[in-house]
């Protein structure tokens, strides 16, 4: 009988056991995703010089924007609207041609891709915190945050053809 | 012998360990001590969300708590009848229309019956009324903002309690009237309430596109208390009923007087055909004066009408609209099954539970069986509409709802419990107890054509011991148990803010999908918006100075402002430029007499501010917005009354 009940004590603990891995998920086999490259783009940083200063005309940023083509001349029609866009959503912060929140616009095609640009605007909290030069330039801008203010693609696709014609 | 006494335990070890590892999520036939899995039926995993939405009414705070099913949480007080410095509405100059009344502005509202609206008798999600019982309103929120919408006084109306509930397609908001008064109202000594008195039940449009309120009638009844309702729904759509009490006619020591009759009445209205016979001219334009404010979501300002006449209707004047069916006693919840066969009178002073049959009540009335008549309005006979009778529940019956599978709720304020029955047979199925003294029980769709069952929650007026105690004055208690099997289990107790009078719940899906996340600046009216940087200015108009003030993370536009003297009336006028969800920006200067202003994406909103004392003061904002928010502040230098220091703006003047 003493038996029986040992049995028995050890069938409950089993089952004790057995219990708690009965949510387990298993992960078998192999994986064989392709390891993204940690090699970064980032033009070299060149000593003392502000983000803002920085050159880098490789990095396309990070967001839905992949390639954008600009045209020899400016669209003026779309620029117009782009200026009316900065005008409304943009302003808070940003001054054309001094610092002010954020940096000036003025100039940003001769530092920037226009894809880096355009990425800044539409998804600017995944940008400040895995775009290298984003990141460097949050903190140059004392952590005050790029905001998100909701443009389409279209519009700031516009917003970008205005600053074509900002000298 | 101690042999099988071991090997027995050993055998119960084991069987416990076996109902141990049931995780099932059918708790059909499981309850108790055995059901061990209660933790993680109410368990919602950081990040994930609750099932349904519960709003709860918040009875003497005025406002509308949104809670999450089945965790219990919290997610946003909605402000309706009550001002709530918190955001500032009925403070703000764009919300204080919202609390005007007849009588003046009201600071504060007791919130009673949440119902949200229907189409086809289900639940679509589109608004939420509730009714404020001290001065008789009901108001509209959007299920879209999560904001009060619309408000609307119901003249005659005292002790606004059976309301504010919805027909099937959601054509008519109900409210009436817990207190009969003279109507129109007169000097007159109240020992005479008897015969002279009305009871008036509104029927309040409901606009399909808009949602805008406007009472299309209301029925002058005898001067009884008309204490809770329900529309019928299916066979049953086109009429409303009302419990009554005090048909004793008393005005005072109720609490006796009232309770005389073996039976009072459910007073059984065809809506439908009292909106024909208003269609066609009837009715009379009786003089009224009761406010109708609106909230504009373009403008972000509220503005209210006083409305000056309203149509009334002498039941006797549309024969077959109205009836009685004779309730023991006292009748409190009034509450039709989803099928609108069954009409349930909660006798709170009676033994048993009465059903009414809608069909019988039809029948009847087409015999012309009455048992007499009240002021001219025919009385059915208790015994010819009478469906069943459900015997000894319990002690004193409040509400009942329905989990749409053939199956009644009621709560027993003085037993405190919970007893579930069968529609049809009438026999009880099982009880719970609660803790303690359970007013009224919500299952989400409870009150619709199309219940969506598995949870119930009961709230309770007493909690004495159910919390870590909190002084003398304690949150009220609910408890949410799980009904989807035959027995309901006792899930979860959870706290609740007020006292909630009814909830209404309903599955997540729909609410979830069109909440909206930001007010879009282009589509903002204000008057007073500063829409981009370049709008923001400060104009003086006599003693009278408009700031058009801007947020953004994280400054203020302009935030140096000068020129204002003591004795002016300044209106802080703050848009909030974010379009990102959840940026909101608060705005606080000191000495406010009112409250701060939390503003949300795109939207504006002012304060009054009346400085009094010459000097430099500072504004900042109250939501931390950012890393930066600390540094979000502004100065208003205020000068003598009598100096010209001249009106002057800026904002960071001395950036490189």
């Amino acid at each position: 009988m003493k038996t029986t009940l040992k049995l028995m004590t050890v069938l409950f603990i089993t089952m004790l056991i057995s219990c708690g891995g009965k949510e387990e998920k298993k992960k078998e086999g192999f994986s064989y995703k392709k390891k993204e490259t940690t090699e970064k783009t980032t033009a070299p940083k060149a000593e003392k010089t502000p983000p803002s200063k920085q050159v880098d005309l490789t990095n396309k940023g990070i967001g839905p924007i992949k390639t954008v083509t600009l045209a020899a001349e400016v669209d003026q029609t779309m620029a117009t609207h782009g200026a009316d866009v900065y005008k409304k959503m943009c302003t808070a912060c940003h001054r054309t041609n001094k610092k002010f929140i954020g940096p000036p616009p003025t100039g940003i095609l001769e530092r920037r891709t226009p894809e880096w640009v355009m990425n800044m605007i539409l998804n600017p909290e995944q940008m400040v915190k895995e775009d290298p030069l984003a990141k460097e330039l949050l903190m140059e801008f004392n952590g005050s945050p790029m905001a998100n203010q909701g443009l389409t693609e279209k519009e700031a696709r516009a917003v970008l053809e205005y600053f074509r014609t900002l000298k | 012998m101690k042999n099988i006494i071991t090997s027995s335990i050993a055998m119960l070890v084991i069987l416990i360990g076996f109902t141990s590892c049931n995780k099932g999520n059918n708790s059909g036939g499981k309850s108790g001590a055995l059901a061990s899995n209660v933790a993680e039926r109410v368990y919602v995993a950081p990040g994930e969300y609750d099932s349904h939405y519960a709003f709860l009414s918040g009875g003497y705070s005025g406002n509308v708590t949104v809670y999450g099913l089945p965790s219990g949480r919290m997610f946003k007080e909605i402000p309706v009848f009550s001002q709530f410095p918190t955001s500032g509405y009925g403070y703000s100059e764009e919300t204080k229309p919202m609390l005007n009344t007849s009588h003046g502005f009201i600071p504060w509202g007791d919130a009673h019956h949440p119902d949200i609206s229907q189409s086809k008798g289900e639940l679509d999600g589109r608004w939420l009324f509730i009714n404020e019982n001290n001065t008789p309103r009901i108001a509209r929120l959007s299920l879209t903002t999560f904001e009060t919408e619309e408000i609307i006084e119901v003249p005659n109306s005292a002790g606004n309690h059976s309301s504010s509930f919805v027909t099937e397609n959601t054509e008519y908001v109900v409210a009436g009237t817990r207190f009969s008064v003279p109507i129109p109202q007169r000097d007159m000594p109240i020992k005479d309430y008897k015969g002279n008195f009305q009871g008036a039940l509104s029927f309040i449009s409901v606009a399909p596109e808009t949602g805008n309120m406007d009472i299309k009638f209301q029925i002058l009844m005898p001067g009884f208390n008309y204490d809770l309702s329900h529309p019928g729904r299916g066979k049953s759509h086109g009429w409303f009923f009302f419990t009554t009490y005090n048909t004793e006619e008393a005005s005072t020591l109720l609490e006796v007087n009232a309770s005389q009759n073996d039976k009072d009445f459910i007073a059984a209205i065809n809506w439908k055909k009292i909106e024909e016979y208003v269609n066609n001219g009837g009715g009379t334009m009786m003089p009224a004066n009761y406010a109708h404010n609106v909230y504009d979501e373009e403008t972000h300002t509220a503005t209210s009408t006083m409305k000056k006449e309203v149509r009334v209707v002498n039941p006797i004047d549309v024969p077959g609209a109205v009836y009685f069916i004779p309730t023991p006693k006292s009748p409190h919840g009034c509450d039709v099954d989803p099928s609108g066969e069954y009409i349930v009178g909660n006798g709170k002073l009676s033994a048993n539970l009465t059903v009414h049959s809608f069909t019988k009540m039809l029948d009847a009335i087409e015999k012309e069986k009455f048992a007499g008549e009240a002021y001219g309005i025919p009385i059915l006979n208790f015994e010819d509409v009478l469906a069943g009778v459900v015997e000894q529940p319990g002690l004193g019956p409040l509400h009942t709802e329905f989990d749409g599978k053939g199956y009644a709720y009621t709560t027993f304020f003085i037993s405190s419990e919970v007893v579930k029955w069968k529609i049809g047979t009438w026999e009880v199925i099982d009880r719970k107890p609660t803790y303690y003294s359970v007013g009224h029980l919500t299952i989400p769709g409870g009150n619709s054509g199309k219940p969506q069952g598995k949870y119930m929650f009961a709230m309770n007026k007493i909690t004495k011991d159910r919390y870590l105690p909190t002084g003398p004055e304690m949150e009220h208690s609910a408890q949410l148990y799980d009904i989807s099997g035959d027995k309901m289990e006792l899930l979860l107790d959870f706290p609740t803010h007020g006292e909630p009078h009814y909830a209404a719940a309903m599955e997540a899906s729909i609410i979830k999908e069109q909440s909206q996340k930001i007010y879009k600046l282009a589509d903002n009216k204000h008057p007073y918006a500063a829409k981009s940087d370049a709008d923001t200015k400060v104009v003086r108009e006599g003693k009278e100075v408009h700031i058009y003030l801007t947020t953004i993370r994280s400054h203020f536009s302009p935030d140096n402002i000068e020129g204002i003297k003591v004795g002016d009336k300044v209106y802080f006028h703050v848009t909030n430029l974010e379009q990102d969800f959840d940026v909101p920006h608060g705005f606080a200067v000191i000495g406010q007499n009112n409250s701060e202003l939390l503003v949300m994406p795109g939207q504006t909103k002012t304060s009054v501010w009346e400085p009094k004392q010459v000097g430099v003061w500072p504004f900042y904002c109250t939501d931390f917005c950012s890393a930066l928010h600390q540094e979000m502040q502004g100065y208003i230098r205020v000068s003598a009354a009598d100096s010209d220091t001249p009106i002057k703006w800026s904002l960071g003047e001395d950036i490189e």
